[in-house]
């Protein structure tokens, strides 16, 4: 295992990340940039809308290269109400939380936050923590 | 250029995490069954090397004080943990552990748009307005 994909993605994360703070010194993750999309006529909010344009895109290319995983059309057993709950939870908890997985995992803990690096250890051992109650359950 | 290097930016990240596997929920909850047999660690890969990436941009930027096109930069106040972070996060990590879909892979995704999908976006916008609204 070498896990070139993984290391490559993430370098490609980090440079994504990092370009709206070493051009214009913009420090926000996803959550951050996603919810300002929703107010596009201030300036963070359509560098928002930009930046999202930009992910939406990029899976749209990935796709048209035929780059895609084996696995990923793997439709779970999950039901579209399980998916609803998830995203409600997601959005809600990353605002509350101001962050998500690149708001306090890679920025926040980038720039060495004590707040982005607690934050970060609290959603992971939720997350694991729901993982296998579901599997225990199911 | 604020324009184009949001897009660009977006874009980057989007390839990033398509390559890293990311983008695929079944993969994201493996590397959260954490002791089970079907863990997978290489996720945290992904992580690592975009906190370095992000990390050397950090200080180099803190470090003159200034952004590549010369925009001013200093340090955002350090916050402190309060109920809020710990409060949001649990609520957040939960709904990442159902599905295995944090906010920039469920975007990624459009490009497989299906009805699940849908409603985990409308949903995770709703929840943002939410918040906004109600928290004070």
């Amino acid at each position: 295992m070498t896990f070139t994909r993984e290391i490559a993605g993430g370098i490609l994360i980090g440079v994504g990340s990092a370009l709206p703070l070493l051009f214009h010194a913009r420090i926000k993750g996803i959550s951050g940039l996603a919810s300002s999309m929703l107010r596009p006529f201030t300036e963070v909010g359509r560098e928002g809308a930009l930046f999202i344009a930009g992910l939406v895109l990029g899976g749209f290319v990935w796709k048209y290269f035929g780059l895609t995983h084996p696995d990923l059309y793997l439709t779970q057993n999950t039901s579209v109400t399980t998916w609803a709950l998830a995203g409600l939870l997601v959005g809600f908890g990353t605002r509350l939380g101001g962050g998500c997985t690149s708001g306090h995992g890679i920025c926040g803990i980038g720039r060495f936050s004590k707040r982005s690096f607690v934050a970060t250890l609290i959603f992971m051992a939720s997350a694991v923590a729901t993982v296998l109650v579901g599997a225990a359950l199911s | 250029m604020k324009s184009l290097v949001s897009l660009v930016s977006g874009l980057i990240f989007a390839l990033g995490l398509s390559l890293s596997g990311m983008i695929r929920p079944e993969k994201v909850r493996a590397f959260l069954a954490f002791g089970r047999p079907e863990w997978d660690v290489s996720l945290a890969f992904v992580m690592v090397s975009a906190i370095i990436v992000y990390a050397i941009c950090y200080a180099l930027v803190k470090q003159k004080k200034r952004t590549l096109t010369g925009t001013a930069f200093s340090e955002p106040a350090a916050k402190s943990v309060d109920r809020r972070l710990v409060i949001g996060m649990v609520i957040f990590g939960i709904g990442w552990g159902l599905i295995g879909l944090c906010p920039g892979p469920a975007f990624v995704r459009i490009a497989w748009m299906d009805a699940p999908l849908a409603s985990f976006l409308v949903m995770m916008l709703i929840g943002f307005e939410i918040e906004k609204r109600i928290v004070p």
